[in-house]
């Protein structure tokens, strides 16, 4: 245990962001790591608990061993940390920055008092890690001469690439996009996850023997039957690419974009890729309305205040969540709560229950959404009943309309139909154990889940890198 | 007759325990008399309190009176049978138990004669004895033997020679016997025969046994001597050979380390040999008689050593040998006499009072520990009286020359032909010193040069360390959490909590064999010892080498390695391999095997083989003297053989062909770490240990940065066989045991998970009732580990394994609380939510994967189901619930109200648990709640039980052991005895404070009955309970319990929680409740004694169907602990001990204890969940009422078709054993205990003393007062509390003038007002847990003795007293004032352990005082004459300073204290004393703990306003 009640004698410290005028100038991240003290402090607070609720079912997704790295941290012993926490996750740098810490609204102390700060400390210890030259290639001792062609360069994919690649397998990743990580690198914004970081580990999965073919989109530029003929194994790790749309009257006119297609614009532009300048979606000087909540939304809002947005509206069709955790989802589940980001904090106005009725527009181009409230009521335990206030239609202007609800399965077209692959309820691939209805073909990731957290896809890669292994060992 | 039953069900036999009273009287000057016999008479009568009956409460247990042979008497008797008898010491008598069978009993007595003859002697004829059985109750008649007498020539053979010959034939007679007839002449029994002696005994009450017999009413019955006995046992099955006196001798107490001496004995039993007896010795064994009980085997052993050749008092000597360790101070010659029988006999070892004749002499001796009283009287007529009590036999004052106790250790003795008593240091001094022992030790033992010299940590090979701790499956959290702490704390870590992952045998973890195997303790019949407080009479000291033959006695006996601890360095067996003696010879074999990837358990098997003959070749061919058994060469291609199966299929392989006598063994092993591991080594068989990798780990963990560099390698090493040491010896200490001698090869542990056929073959004579694993499981989790080890590792992953068995994680251990049932539960009772409850339930209850119980495999069987609204209310189920017993003190104010209140709403009933209760809450809230504790549980160290506290519960529960930590006592560091905890247990704030592992009125079960009637008389309307914990034997001694007249036993299982105990007994100690319950249930059944008990059981029980599981298998009454506390909000952070619950449960830290927001309702809601799961179950299985199905072991059955590999093996049919019963009612408590207060002395005292009930009156009464009378004053005290309050009246309102012998615990709980003035002397217990009463104590006018060197009243006075006054007019004996809180006493001496573990009051001793004075004491003051300038050599110094008596204040107090004992008492020597003051009072030393004085110097200054706001918890508290 790190310290006896370090919890009475320390209270929780925030991670503090860059201020708001200096920060929405850029495009830089925008936390200011803790300093070596306080962090000592931070991990002082925990208690390194008989049931530690953060490494549960309820907390951190890949099971970090959370008690054991914050005592580590705590004596100073750094090395031994970043062990620690590699030996559960290939990726701390990346939820170490964007992971919405589940682990931290499981932690005991949330129960009555504010919980420790794991997702930082994460942070500290594998940036600390790579300062001090501590994470280094695992190159494995000998090769297997097995072959697997990792689709898509993901999370997910990532981690099955690097757990497959460190036990000797010949590791190939393809990749649609111009460089790897997915939605890593095109769909987090630069401010929440700069893109060297995705480049540094992306160097060490090449010292172990990972190759990357980029630029290659599967099923259209090379085929499922040549992987076959190639390869001992395939993974889909491709995602949940297959965005929610809106189908309402409207959704035709011009300046209506999914979020995605947004976000990664302006990744792009940050890295230097080549733009299309008639394909540029950009939000300056316009009124900007983000339909969805969630945090791609959330991002929406902040790349548009950067780009210098006139105004930005958020709407949702769920009602805004209570600000301490309702008795419906009690700790430690991860509670609906009202919770504001960064990019929130920038500035953005945000409307609840409101749903979109139709879209109207001047030419091709969108003039203003026609929205009403609704109303949530409770039909039986587990379902509600939704319908549209009267009288409480009201118009949104915009000239950009940005799409974040979330997205649905898969994209079907292309392999998954190429193989044949059995699909589930949802439309995601069905797997058994990570093996899809084709034996030398795994799945894991969203591709699998639907679109998740990216903690759960490293997790889900680990855990498929395994099946796979088991497969080509038998 | 019927026969003993034989093991069934989950009753084994042997765990039978019996204790009792013992008495003798004799003639010092050997003249005859039938006098004597009269005397024994009354003695025996005046000690049947101390025997029990049977069910049918007129069958005795057993008594007996041992004589000299009354010549006169069978002369003239013989004579009329027409034989004549030869002159006095030329024939032997023999007392014959037969068959009533007649054919069968004449067979037996062919033999016996054909025996005799066979030795060379004559029969002369046969007796019947007349007797009559009409006296005899139901069940003793049931089994009423044939008695006769057989007389024999002894023709040319001298007295000794004959008395040898007769000892062979009788021997002879039984094995004869036993091969004839086997169990079917189980009747056939010699009581004795003998030339000197003769006993007359039988299955009686004590007045029985002289109505039975009419010839030892006959005046021609002469004797100079008598030894008697009354035998109270846990069973009620009838046996007549078990009655005592044996032949030797009559025993009160308890040989704990039986087993150990017995698989001893059978080592030594191929090396026997004897001049003295006739060359064949065929005979003689075995040794011990099968199925003998304790004391059986211990008289087997002593009249094979008396017979052998040496003396009564030497052979006693060797079997209990007093404490020699260096703070005691003995001759040289002695100690060395001592030292060298040490490397021949291991001590007989536990609480004995042994009474002890050969006809010629007559004596008493008493164990280490003094644990059993032994009080005598010499009158100046010449009669000595000797007893377990005293006041047996009344003389006049004027005749009384002295009066004495035993001493622990010492021995008391009366030569009839010298006609004189011998003293304990005459009788030591002159067999030490008859042969040269001091000298053939010098010359002998064997020291090695640098062995156990300052310990290094070795480096060893670290690149491979890793991998050879997997393969030895060393995890993470060990290192952590048990290695880490010993070797920087040198202490066996603390944790908190129980322990909720499965057993071994459930686990899909591979498991060491260590955690097949639970630590069996002490409870009820024998008492754990003290390992910190009295330590000094602990040893691990041993010898190991060749063990000759114990019937002689050669230099060369000695010659072996002495280890002063069992555990060896590395160092020290590189030392060892370096032995070239020729007379002393070390060989290394190894304990390794390939492992066979197609049949494991082969290559395992060949492996054993294969050891064996390696040992054997190393003895027979290499004359070794020594075998290291390693497992070092274990690596890459070589596993290990698990080191315990290795040590003890060596161990019995050896026995079994008479070799294990003839080397050491010695381990070195890289599995060996824990406490648990070398405990359970050490139990079967190794004599020493070398944990290799250990002190490499340590090492490594050093170089990391866990260990501080700061701290010296040879430190850290030492620190951590401190930690193991003292982890062996509270492991010995639960067990009662204090020698390491007599903890190896005694087997103290039960198997759960282990199948037969490995234990029968490997483990011999461990009980192991469930089956499990065998050599193939084994050997399959020897392959995982190895795998682990060798196969390569997951990228990125850590070297070891975190493991999880302490702390919960994902892919550790299992946890039946886990992240889920946590908190769905707690869903559930915040919200009110069924479904989450039902979800909680479900994953509880439903194993079928993971299984995690025993309970986890029962299926209930389909049964017609009812309407569930025709079953008992839910309302009414819920009364049967209560909480654990969780101290205030454990846990907050708030969290201890909260579940009181729930109770009471209930109907439940919430505990106390050990540390008192705020008076406060016995006044209702204005609301109608109310916060007094239904039950108030009264624990070893009594802290706040007063006469209120007990007047105020419903039950009152007397834990005599705790789940977490049976056997074991606690602690409560200074520094969290808040002011509020300090008020609730009577002590100041800021000092420790200490409960003692044993009740120290508890040290046999005769004492539990007297504390139990005690406490009926404190409270005679509320219920006894007795807590147990579930081992081997728990129904067994639940019987006794039963018989000791307790309401209720409650019995835990292994896993409850605990604010604070070692890890090794959350983890190793006890079994599972299910067990426990099924086996109390099964023997009391057998004896017709489950009517009259209600029966509870606790211990981690969270579900309805946990209810029902325990009801259907004998249980009527349910105690949550741990659960209730999750109700509260608590998520088992597992930091009680730390007093860091973030909850405000576990702690007394005000800012945590503002977060508590637990609320009654969410307990209540709790138990009505859990009594609707009953509900709905009893229901299914067609149970209306919750009784009908109490018992009901048909309705379970055993999972079928399990796939777990080890859970395959597991059988429970015996736990699903049925008893007979002969109605329904039989099976749970249908009826009551008969009631004995009614003829107490006191309802006569409260009529008299009327007059103070009405008006506060003063008044005075005058009585008699004999030792049967007990426990005066305390019914009085609780009529007196209920109407005046605690405080009671004014001083000496009432005033009882008694004159005689007093009973066991006068004055018991005293209220304030009341004086008792006895004028006469009293037994033990005096004063017990005095609350504001005054007793006075005064040596009779007229008495010839110096009142201050004679013993006037008995042991364990004024025993968690918390106010009054005592003042004594003589010498007290043993632990006098333990654990007083707040008395003032006077004594004018006082035996060992005086003072121990007080925690306030005043004590002024007037005279010597024994050793170890002051020990584990915390509080109080204690002035005592020092006149010999010795008392810091007595006294124990860890806690407390010694001051000379300088300051005024000091000499007033003490001055006025001793004026009004010497107005009080008359007593002399305070007259002298005072007489001389100015010359006195230097020569008073004052005893003040280093804590108390701080304390008092704080509170002097004012200071102590932080000292409110410091935590206290960790002890106990139980779920």
């Amino acid at each position: 245990m790190a310290k006896t009640k370090g919890f009475l004698d320390y209270k929780r410290q925030k991670v503090a962001y860059r201020p708001v005028d200096q920060r929405v100038g850029d495009f830089q991240e925008i936390e200011i790591p803790l300093t070596p003290d306080a962090i000592n402090q931070q991990a002082a607070r925990c208690a390194d608990c008989g049931i530690p609720f953060c490494h549960s079912n309820s907390g951190c997704p890949i099971a970090n061993r959370i008690p054991e790295f914050n005592d580590l941290v705590y004596r100073g012993r750094w090395k031994e940390a970043c062990e620690n926490l590699h030996s559960t996750n290939n990726f701390p740098e990346i939820t170490g920055r964007v992971c919405p810490a589940p682990c931290e609204t499981a932690c005991t102390m949330a129960v009555n008092d504010e919980p420790v700060l794991i997702r930082h400390i994460e942070f500290q210890i594998v940036e600390r890690g790579f300062a001090e030259g501590w994470i280094v290639p695992l190159i494995p001792e000998a090769k297997t001469g097995k072959k697997v062609a990792v689709i898509g360069s993901g999370p997910a994919g990532l981690a099955v690439a690097q757990q497959l690649a460190r036990v000797g397998h010949d590791i190939t990743v393809f990749e649609k996009d111009d460089k790897p990580g997915g939605l890593l690198r095109y769909g987090i914004p630069d401010f929440k996850l700069e893109k060297w970081v995705i480049d540094r580990r992306i160097q060490q999965m090449e010292a172990e023997g990972v190759k990357f073919q980029t630029g290659v989109e599967v099923g259209v530029d090379i085929s499922g039957n040549y992987l076959h003929k190639m390869f001992d194994a395939v993974c889909l790790t491709m995602g949940a690419g297959q965005p929610r749309d809106l189908t309402v009257s409207g959704r035709g006119y011009d300046n209506i974009h999914f979020a995605m297609d947004f976000l990664s614009m302006q990744n792009r532009l940050n890295s230097g890729e080549a733009i299309n300048q008639d394909k540029l979606i950009t939000a300056h000087d316009k009124d900007v309305v983000v339909i969805g909540g969630g945090d791609t939304g959330s991002d929406c809002v902040g790349t548009s205040r950067r780009q210098g947005a006139r105004s930005i509206t958020q709407i949702e069709i769920l009602p805004q969540p209570p600000e301490t955790c309702p008795p419906d989802t009690p700790w430690p589940q991860w509670p609906r709560t009202m919770r504001t980001s960064s990019s929130h904090e920038e500035g953005c106005d945000r409307r609840w229950s409101v749903t979109t009725k139709s879209i109207s527009g001047v030419g091709t181009r969108v003039h203003h959404l026609n929205c009403c409230q609704v109303d949530w009521q409770k039909k039986t335990d587990r379902q509600w009943d939704i319908r549209d206030v009267p009288n409480s239609e009201f118009e949104l202007k915009a000239d950009l309309v940005l799409l974040a609800m979330g997205f649905l399965h898969p994209v079907h077209e292309g392999l998954i139909e190429a193989f044949d692959l059995k699909l589930d309820r949802q439309g995601n691939v069905a797997v058994n154990d990570y093996q899809t209805s084709v034996p030398w073909v795994f799945s894991a990731g969203d591709t699998v889940s639907g679109a998740s957290l990216i903690v759960r896809a490293i997790d889900a890669g680990r855990k498929a890198a395994d099946a796979v292994d088991q497969y080509l060992r038998q | 007759m019927p026969l003993m039953p034989k093991d069934q069900g989950l009753y084994e036999a042997r765990r039978e325990h019996d204790a009792c009273g013992i008495g003798a009287v004799v003639n010092i000057s050997g003249e005859k008399d039938h006098l004597i016999i009269q005397y024994s008479k009354e003695i025996l009568l005046n000690l049947h309190h101390r025997g029990a009956a049977s069910a049918d409460n007129v069958t005795g247990d057993g008594a007996g009176v041992l004589s000299q042979i009354p010549h006169a008497f069978f002369k003239s008797e013989t004579k009329k049978l027409g034989f004549d008898l030869p002159d006095p010491g030329l024939y032997g008598v023999g007392m014959v138990f037969g068959a009533k069978d007649k054919k069968l009993r004449k067979e037996c007595d062919k033999l016996l004669e054909k025996a005799i003859k066979h030795y060379g002697m004559k029969v002369l004829g046969w007796r019947e004895v007349p007797v009559s059985a009409e006296c005899l109750g139901e069940i003793a008649l049931s089994a009423e033997p044939s008695i006769r007498q057989i007389f024999v020539d002894g023709g040319s053979f001298d007295h000794d020679a004959m008395e040898r010959q007769l000892f062979m034939s009788r021997k002879r007679a039984e094995r004869l016997v036993l091969e004839a007839f086997g169990e079917a002449a189980h009747d056939f029994y010699v009581t004795s025969l003998s030339c000197k002696t003769i006993c007359y005994k039988g299955m009686f009450m004590a007045w029985q046994l002289f109505a039975y017999y009419p010839d030892i009413n006959d005046e021609r019955f002469t004797s100079a001597l008598a030894i008697v006995h009354q035998r109270y046992s846990t069973n009620t099955f009838p046996n007549w050979r078990l009655a005592q006196p044996f032949r030797c001798i009559a025993h009160n107490g308890e040989i704990n380390t039986l087993s150990g001496n017995r698989n001893c004995t059978r080592m030594r039993e191929k090396r026997i040999e004897c001049k003295t007896f006739s060359k064949d010795l065929s005979d003689l064994l075995p040794i011990l008689t099968p199925g003998g009980s304790d004391s059986a085997c211990f008289d087997n052993m002593l009249e094979l050593l008396h017979l052998g050749g040496r003396s009564m008092p030497h052979s006693l000597m060797m079997m209990i040998p007093e404490a020699f360790g260096p703070k005691y101070h003995i001759s040289t010659d002695k100690r060395a006499f001592y030292e060298y029988h040490a490397s021949m006999m291991e001590p007989w070892d536990g609480p004995a009072a042994m009474v002890f004749t050969d006809g010629r002499l007559l004596g008493g001796t008493l164990d280490r520990n003094g644990l059993r009283p032994c009080r005598y009287t010499v009158t100046t007529d010449g009669l000595v009286i000797l007893a377990s009590e005293t006041g047996v036999v009344e003389f006049p004052p004027e005749k009384v020359r002295t009066r004495g106790r035993l001493q622990p250790g010492k021995m008391f003795l009366v030569d009839t032909e010298e006609g004189r008593i011998i003293t304990d240091n005459e009788i030591k001094g002159k067999v030490a010193r008859q042969k040269p022992y001091r000298r053939w030790l010098n010359e002998n033992h064997i020291e090695l040069k640098g062995l156990f010299d300052t310990p290094e940590l070795v480096e060893g090979t670290p690149e491979t360390l890793a991998a050879r701790m997997r393969m030895f499956g060393y995890t993470r959290e060990e290192l952590r959490m048990l290695l880490l702490p010993m070797a920087v704390n040198g202490q066996e870590p603390v944790g908190s909590m129980g322990n909720d992952t499965p057993l071994a045998v459930l686990s899909d973890k591979p498991k060491l064999l260590y955690n097949y195997f639970k630590q069996l303790f002490a409870q009820v019949t024998n008492p754990p010892i003290d390992p910190l407080r009295e330590g000094l009479v602990m040893s691990l000291m041993s010898f190991t080498g060749k063990k000759l033959n114990v019937l002689d006695e050669t230099p060369e006996h000695c010659r072996q390695l002495k280890l002063p601890h069992p555990v060896l360095t590395n160092e020290d067996i590189a030392r060892l391999r370096g032995v070239q003696r020729d007379n002393y010879k070390v060989e290394t074999i190894q304990a390794v095997f390939e492992i066979d990837e197609e049949d494991p358990t082969l290559g395992l098997e060949t492996a054993l083989d294969r050891l064996l003959n390696d040992a054997e070749h190393a003895i027979l061919e290499k004359d070794a003297s020594l075998i290291i058994v390693s497992d070092k060469t274990a690596g890459p291609g070589l596993a290990p053989i698990p080191a315990l199966l290795a040590v003890s299929a060596l161990h019995h392989s050896l026995i079994e062909k008479g070799l294990r006598g003839e080397a050491g063994l010695i381990l070195e092993t890289g599995e060996a770490r824990e406490v648990q591991h070398f405990c359970l080594l050490c139990g079967f068989g190794a004599n020493g240990v070398n944990p290799y990798i250990v002190f490499e780990s340590l090492n490594h963990m050093q170089q990391q940065g866990d260990i501080p560099q700061t701290m010296e390698a040879s430190q850290i090493a030492s620190n951590y066989i401190a930690a193991i040491k003292k982890g062996i010896l509270k492991t010995m200490s639960k067990m009662g045991i204090s020698t390491l001698r007599s903890y190896f090869n005694a087997q103290l542990f039960e198997a759960i998970g282990i199948d037969k056929n490995v234990i029968d073959k490997y483990f011999t004579g461990t009980s192991s009732r469930i089956g499990g694993i065998g050599l193939e499981q084994i050997a399959a989790d020897i392959r995982t580990r190895y795998r682990e080890a060798y196969s390569p590792r997951k990228p990125g992953s850590l070297e070891l394994d975190f493991g999880g068995d302490y702390h919960y994680r994902i892919d550790g251990e299992r946890h039946l609380w886990n992240p889920t049932t946590v908190s769905k539960l707690q869903h559930a009772v915040y919200y009110e939510d069924q479904k989450a409850y039902d979800d909680y339930a479900e994953s509880i209850n439903n194993q079928a994967k993971e299984i995690c119980t025993l309970r986890g495999l029962f299926m209930l069987k389909p049964s017609e189901p009812i309407p569930i609204e025709e079953v008992e209310p839910a309302s009414e189920i819920v009364k049967r619930f209560c909480t654990g017993a969780m101290s205030h003190g454990s846990i907050s104010k708030e969290a201890h109200e909260c579940m009181a209140i729930a109770m009471n709403r209930l109907g439940g009933m919430s505990n106390t648990g050990e540390g008192g209760e705020d008076p406060v809450r016995y006044t209702l809230e204005p609301n109608g709640d109310s916060k007094n504790s239904a039950i108030k549980q009264i624990a070893s160290a009594r802290f706040g039980v007063t006469i209120n506290y007990l007047a105020h519960g419903r039950e009152i529960q007397i834990k005599m052991a705790q789940g977490a930590k049976p056997g074991e006592g606690g602690q409560l560091p200074g520094h969290k005895v808040s002011q509020e905890i300090a008020r609730l247990r009577y002590s100041t704030p800021g000092v420790t404070l200490i409960s003692p592992p044993p009740h120290h009125d508890i040290y046999s079960i005769e004492d539990l009955a007297q504390l139990i009637y005690d406490l009926k008389c404190s409270n005679p309307e509320a219920k006894v309970s007795v807590k147990l914990v579930s081992e081997v034997g728990v129904g067994t001694i639940a019987a006794g319990v039963s018989k000791g007249n307790a309401d209720e036993v409650l019995i835990s299982g292994h896993d409850g929680g605990t604010g604070a105990s070692p890890q090794s007994s959350i983890k190793h100690a006890g079994c599972p409740w299910e067990v426990g319950i099924a086996e109390t249930q099964q023997v009391l059944v057998m004896n017709k004694l489950r009517d009259r008990v209600r029966v509870q059981v606790d211990g981690q029980l969270r579900t309805g169907r946990d209810v029902v599981i325990g009801a259907l298998l004998g249980a009527e009454q349910f105690g949550f602990g741990t659960s209730a506390l999750v109700c509260m909000g608590c998520t088992l952070l597992r930091k009680c001990h730390e007093g860091a619950c973030t909850y405000g449960i576990a702690t007394q830290d005000p800012e945590l204890r503002k977060r508590f927001a637990g609320k009654p309702e969410y307990i209540e809601r709790f138990f009505y969940f859990i009594a609707e799961e009953a509900r709905r179950i009893m229901a299914q299985l067609g149970f209306r009422k919750f009784n009908e199905m109490v018992g009901c072991v048909d309705k379970l059955r055993m999972q079928d078709a399990i796939d777990h590999y080890k859970a395959r093996g597991l059988d429970y049919s015996l736990i699903f054993h049925q008893p007979k019963a002969d109605k329904p009612s039989e099976l749970y408590n249908s009826s009551k205990q008969a009631y004995h207060l009614k003829d107490h002395m006191d309802w006569g005292i409260i009529e008299k003393a009327k007059a103070t009930f009405e008006s506060k009156q003063k008044v005075s009464i005058d009585l008699p007062i004999k030792n049967t009378d007990r426990t005066i004053g305390t019914i009085l005290s609780n009529r007196l509390v209920k109407k005046f309050g605690p405080d009671g009246l004014e001083d000496d309102t009432i005033t009882i003038n008694l004159s005689g012998s007093a009973g066991q615990s006068l004055g018991a709980f005293l209220i304030k007002g009341v004086t008792l003035k006895l004028i006469g002397d009293s037994n033990d217990y005096l004063g017990k847990g005095l609350s504001g009463g005054r007793i006075i104590v005064e040596t009779p006018f007229g008495s010839p003795f110096l009142a201050h060197e004679n013993i006037i009243v008995g042991n364990t006075l004024l025993y968690g007293a918390t106010r009054g006054e005592v003042f004594i007019n003589g010498m007290a004996g043993e632990r006098f004032c333990v654990r007083n809180s707040g008395a003032t006493a006077v004594v004018e001496g006082v035996g060992d352990h005086g003072c121990e573990y007080m925690t306030g009051g005043l004590v002024v001793v007037l005279g010597q005082t024994g050793c170890n004075f002051a020990a584990g004491m915390s509080g109080g003051i204690a002035y005592v004459l020092d006149e010999l300038q010795l008392f810091d050599t007595l006294c124990n110094l860890d806690m407390v300073d010694l001051e000379s008596v300088w300051r005024q204040e000091d000499k007033d107090l003490m001055y006025n204290l001793i004026q009004k004992h010497e107005k009080l008492t008359r007593s002399s020597r305070a007259r002298r004393i005072l007489d001389a003051w100015p010359d006195m009072v230097g020569r008073f030393v004052k005893v003040i703990p280093i804590d108390y004085r701080k304390a008092l110097e704080r509170m002097r200054a004012k200071e102590d306003r932080d000292t409110d706001s410091t935590p206290a918890t960790e002890e106990v508290f139980n779920g």
